[in-house]
Formats: structure tokens, C-alpha cells, sequence
């Protein structure tokens, strides 16, 4: 096996393989397919796989190149997807019993359809938590995702089976969504790249929703590199979206690796300085020391600006599921029910002062800018927690587990700010991971200190033993 | 700063009592087996919207929508 069919080849290697003529798209295709085939029983990433469409799509990858047409920046890169995403042919399931019901896509979704126009190739949908309304990776339908570094823990979520299958060398980029945390956690616990770009960047059209408030997609990898190249693929404008912004794109794979010097980095205190065990705190001063950051900073009214989000996202989710919620309660996962269930009593009034608020702590969020590029949080309290695992102990209280795995993402997200998840290697453990967060529309920025913490050794991805 | 917090949430009785009445209104049919779960999900939203409901806000802070017509 050569080294870009291998389970550890970057999406920038192997499309420069394909692109060269030293391997064809099929080859790939065909190692990725027989390491779903291999793995996926024991990590339950995958929940569809579409090896014929697969290699349907690598034999026109190779045709194209062999009549001397242009192959694309991701010529031959296999890619999987979170099941919230159409797939033409395919009921979008978003992890749910309830939408197998549905009727099959009749196009796939839009990034889908911009990754494969690049060159890519789609080998199918991954497993996640129901209705995206998760931090675990756990489902009561599909059984959870397992860490492929330690099968035994969760891999994080909502978008579980995404961190699984890259982490595993099944494919080497997946897209996941994220409203509150849901790339950036299975980053952290399943030692991944990950990027959620800035709210409004990135087409939604054609993925299942969630909270439209916050939801963003994106893709998590091994490189820094990979997803430069898959987030510029990705980019442009789609009518489709009704709010992704009116932005040209701005290409960022050119930019990576200008260094994060001359960039004003700072740590975040506060809120961001509690609420998880030493490990997570650990992570966070190996890549501010790598970084040379010192100054703290804090996020006016983060713990606020975190519950205005847990009050939103029951409300819109609620609002969002309430005629299944009618008709087939006792079809959803419990966890998510139960908490869907209460989304619904919540009054107006609780939900417009938390939209007010967060106008509020977004102008003094941005304010911050000003005076700095980059900002550096922790991305989860802890390292995977055991699948099964309810509670967690946060400063000295044993608290839910389920809702306070995003204690850190939240109040980001809540105001899309673009996030660089990076992963931090501590010991012989599992991973954690750290956010790079930038201002709004500073995806550049956030890759780019991120790529020089992955070229300085700070941070860096392992494929798990297989 | 945050000024008074607001008012604490009501006891479980009067929770679940509302529960009751907005999964009624809500046509929501609710397990009683469910019930427990909902009440702490409940309380756990209350409790966030009690730390956003006392933050002093002008009446002329409107929502920072990103729909554009």
C-alpha cells in the first residue's frame, strides 16, 4: 500500500498524487472503502456507505484526467459527511428514527455538491446525535460513536461519527455542523483539526436543521492544510441559504503559512479560566506558551452569553420539532425529547431577552478586536468521557454531563465567531483541544496560527492504531 | 453589571404543573414516565434565563437578527 492509500494520507497529498498521475482516484477510492469495511463494525462511524457511487465518482475523476482535463483541488480525496446532509437517493436522518420516514433527497446538499465539483470523492453519511441536540456522539437509534483512541469513550458530538471516521484514517476529511460546539468538541475528544467558519460563511442549503440562530457547517481534518483546501472549495455565495452572507470568497489556502507572527494573541480568562479540570487548562498554556501569549483577556458576560444560547437552542429546537413532538413523541431519543419537550413551555419573553442580549455582548465581543487577532480557549472541559458517562465534576460540583461538554463553545458560537479547533497531545492519554478563535470573516487568521502551531510540533494529529 | 437576580423558579409541584399545561396547549402527549426528565430540563432553561433575564438591557436593544430582506 502506498502511502496516499494509506490510512494516514492528508487530502492535500492525495490530491496531489491524483493530479500527478502517481495514483488514480479508484486506488484510494478502494483502499478508504476496504478500512470502512475493516473498522467501521467496531467505531460505528459510518451509516451509509456508498461504494458504488464512490467509485463511480473516481472512475470520472480518472477519465477526466486521462483526457487531460483539470482534476481538481481535491482530485480523488475520499470525504464523508454528517447524516444531516441530503445525500441524493437517501432520507436525511440527522440521526433521527423519525426522518427515515422522510422522503429520499433529491439532490445532495450544497457542500456536498461543492466538494465533489473539487475533485472529491463522496463515500457516504456518518453517524451523529439525534437532531444534532448533542455534545456526546451518543444515539439511541444507531448506537454511539466510538473513539477510535480509545473505543470505550465517546468521540464527542453532535457530529460524532465525522470525528470517528478521520480520526480512524477511514477518510481523510469529514463536514460536520456545529451550533453550540458540535465540530469542535468531536475535534477535541477524537485529536482532530476542525473549523467552523464564520456564521453566514458557508451554504446550509440542503442540510437538516437544527437552531437556524447558530447553525454553521464545516469540515474537520488532519491537516491544516486539508481544510484550507476543502473550506476554500466550499466557499460562495448560495441563494439557497437564506442566512448566509453577501461575500465574495476569499480563498485562504494561499495564507496558511504566514506565520502567526506580528498577529496579537491573547488568552481568555474568566469564564473561560473555570469551569474545567486541570487537563483542559493544561492544553490551553502548551499552545499559549507555543504561541508566546500572555495577556489575558476576558469575554464580557460569557457565562450570560453561554445560557442566552441554552435558552435559544431549546426554543428554536422545540419550535422546530414541535409537530413530530405532537405526533411521535416516543420516537425520538429521550434525551433529546425530554429536553425538546421542555423547549416548548419556555415563554417568548425568555427567548427575545436572550436575542437582545446577545446583540449586546456581540458589539462588546467585537470591541475586544480592536485591540487583538486571535483569542485561545479551551474547547471542552475534559478529556472523552466514557460513553455512558451522565455527570461531570466541574469545580468541586457533579454536575449533567450532556449540556456542560459545551461550556466553552457556546458563548462563541452564540456570536459565530470563526473558530481553528487544534489538537493537544498532553501525555500517553487522550487528546484535548484548543480553540483558536478569530473576529468574524478572519478565517485566515485562525488557520493560520493554527498551521504555525501544527508546523512548531504544538499540535498535530495521530490516526488511531487500527 | 447584572443588577437583582429575577425571580426564582417555582417549586416542582407549580413546574410541573406548567408542564402539564403547555404540553396541553402545545398538543404534546406527555408520558407521566416523562415527566421528571422535562421538570429538570425545565428548570435547568429557567435557571439560564434567569442569569440573561436579570442583565439590565435599554429598551431600545433590539435583536441583533441576521435576516436580511
Amino acid at each position: 500500500m502506498s502511502e496516499v492509500t494509506g490510512p494516514g494520507a492528508t487530502a492535500t497529498s492525495i490530491a496531489a498524487a491524483v493530479s500527478a498521475g502517481e495514483v488514480t482516484a479508484r486506488a484510494v477510492t478502494e483502499a478508504a472503502l476496504s478500512r470502512i469495511v475493516a473498522l467501521n463494525p467496531r467505531l460505528n462511524a459510518f451509516t451509509d456507505v456508498l461504494a458504488e457511487r464512490a467509485l463511480a465518482t473516481a472512475a470520472q475523476v480518472d477519465a477526466r484526467r486521462a483526457a487531460g482535463e483539470a482534476s481538481g483541488p481535491l482530485a480523488g480525496v475520499p470525504f464523508a459527511v454528517k447524516n444531516l446532509f441530503d445525500i441524493e437517493g437517501l432520507p436525511t436522518r440527522a440521526g433521527s428514527l423519525i426522518n427515515r420516514g422522510r422522503a429520499p433527497a433529491a439532490r445532495d446538499g450544497a457542500l456536498v455538491r461543492r466538494m465533489e465539483a473539487a475533485g472529491a470523492v463522496f463515500l457516504g453519511g456518518l453517524n451523529m446525535g439525534e437532531y444534532a441536540y448533542d455534545f456526546t456522539g451518543e444515539n439511541a437509534h444507531d448506537g454511539a460513536s466510538r473513539n477510535p483512541h480509545d473505543p470505550s469513550r465517546m468521540t464527542g458530538g453532535s457530529s460524532g461519527g465525522s470525528g470517528g471516521a478521520v480520526a480512524a484514517g477511514m477518510v481523510p476529511l469529514a463536514l460536520g455542523s456545529d451550533t453550540n460546539g458540535s465540530i469542535r468538541v468531536p475535534s477535541a475528544f477524537c485529536g482532530l483539526f476542525g473549523l467552523k467558519p464564520t456564521y453566514g460563511r458557508l451554504s446550509r442549503a440542503g442540510s437538516f436543521p437544527f437552531v437556524g440562530s447558530f447553525d454553521h457547517l464545516g469540515p474537520l481534518g488532519r491537516s491544516v492544510a486539508d481544510l484550507a483546501l476543502s473550506y476554500d472549495a466550499m466557499q460562495g455565495a448560495d441563494a439557497d441559504d437564506p442566512a448566509q452572507a453577501p461575500r465574495s470568497p476569499e480563498p485562504v489556502s494561499g495564507a496558511i503559512e504566514d506565520g502567526a507572527g506580528g498577529l496579537r494573541i491573547a488568552v481568555l480568562g474568566g469564564h473561560f479560566a473555570r469551569n474545567g479540570d486541570p487537563d483542559c487548562f493544561a492544553a490551553l498554556a502548551h499552545v499559549a506558551a507555543a504561541l508566546g501569549a500572555e495577556a489575558p483577556v476576558e469575554l464580557p458576560e460569557a457565562a450570560r452569553a453561554r445560557a442566552a444560547a441554552y435558552v435559544i437552542t431549546a426554543a428554536e429546537g422545540a419550535a422546530l420539532h414541535l409537530d413530530r413532538l405532537r405526533e411521535r413523541p416516543g420516537d425520538f431519543d429521550p434525551a433529546t425529547r425530554d429536553r425538546l419537550i421542555a423547549g416548548a413551555a419556555i415563554p417568548a419573553a425568555w427567548v427575545h431577552r436572550a436575542q437582545r442580549f446577545r446583540r449586546w455582548y456581540r458589539e462588546r465581543v467585537l470591541a475586544l478586536f480592536d485591540n487583538v487577532d486571535i483569542l485561545l480557549a479551551p474547547s471542552t472541559p475534559c478529556r472523552a468521557p466514557a460513553i455512558g458517562q451522565a455527570t461531570i465534576v466541574m469545580d468541586g460540583a457533579t454536575l449533567p454531563l450532556r449540556p456542560n461538554i459545551g461550556v466553552f463553545t457556546q458563548p462563541i458560537s452564540f456570536i459565530g465567531l470563526p473558530v481553528c479547533a487544534v489538537p493537544v497531545w498532553l501525555d500517553g492519554g487522550l487528546p484535548l483541544g484548543v480553540q483558536v478563535i478569530a473576529a468574524p470573516w478572519r478565517e485566515d487568521l485562525a488557520l493560520r496560527v493554527a498551521r504555525a502551531l501544527e508546523r512548531a510540533g504544538a499540535v498535530g494529529c495521530r490516526v488511531a492504531a487500527g | 453589571m447584572p443588577t437583582d437576580p429575577s425571580p426564582a423558579l417555582p417549586d416542582d409541584a407549580t413546574l410541573l404543573a406548567f408542564i402539564d399545561a403547555a404540553t396541553g396547549l402545545n398538543g404534546i402527549p406527555l408520558d407521566p414516565a416523562w415527566r421528571g426528565e422535562v421538570l429538570a430540563n425545565l428548570r435547568a432553561i429557567g435557571n439560564s434565563a434567569r442569569l440573561v433575564l436579570s442583565f439590565p438591557l435599554e429598551d431600545e436593544a433590539e435583536p441583533a437578527s441576521v435576516f436580511t430582506a
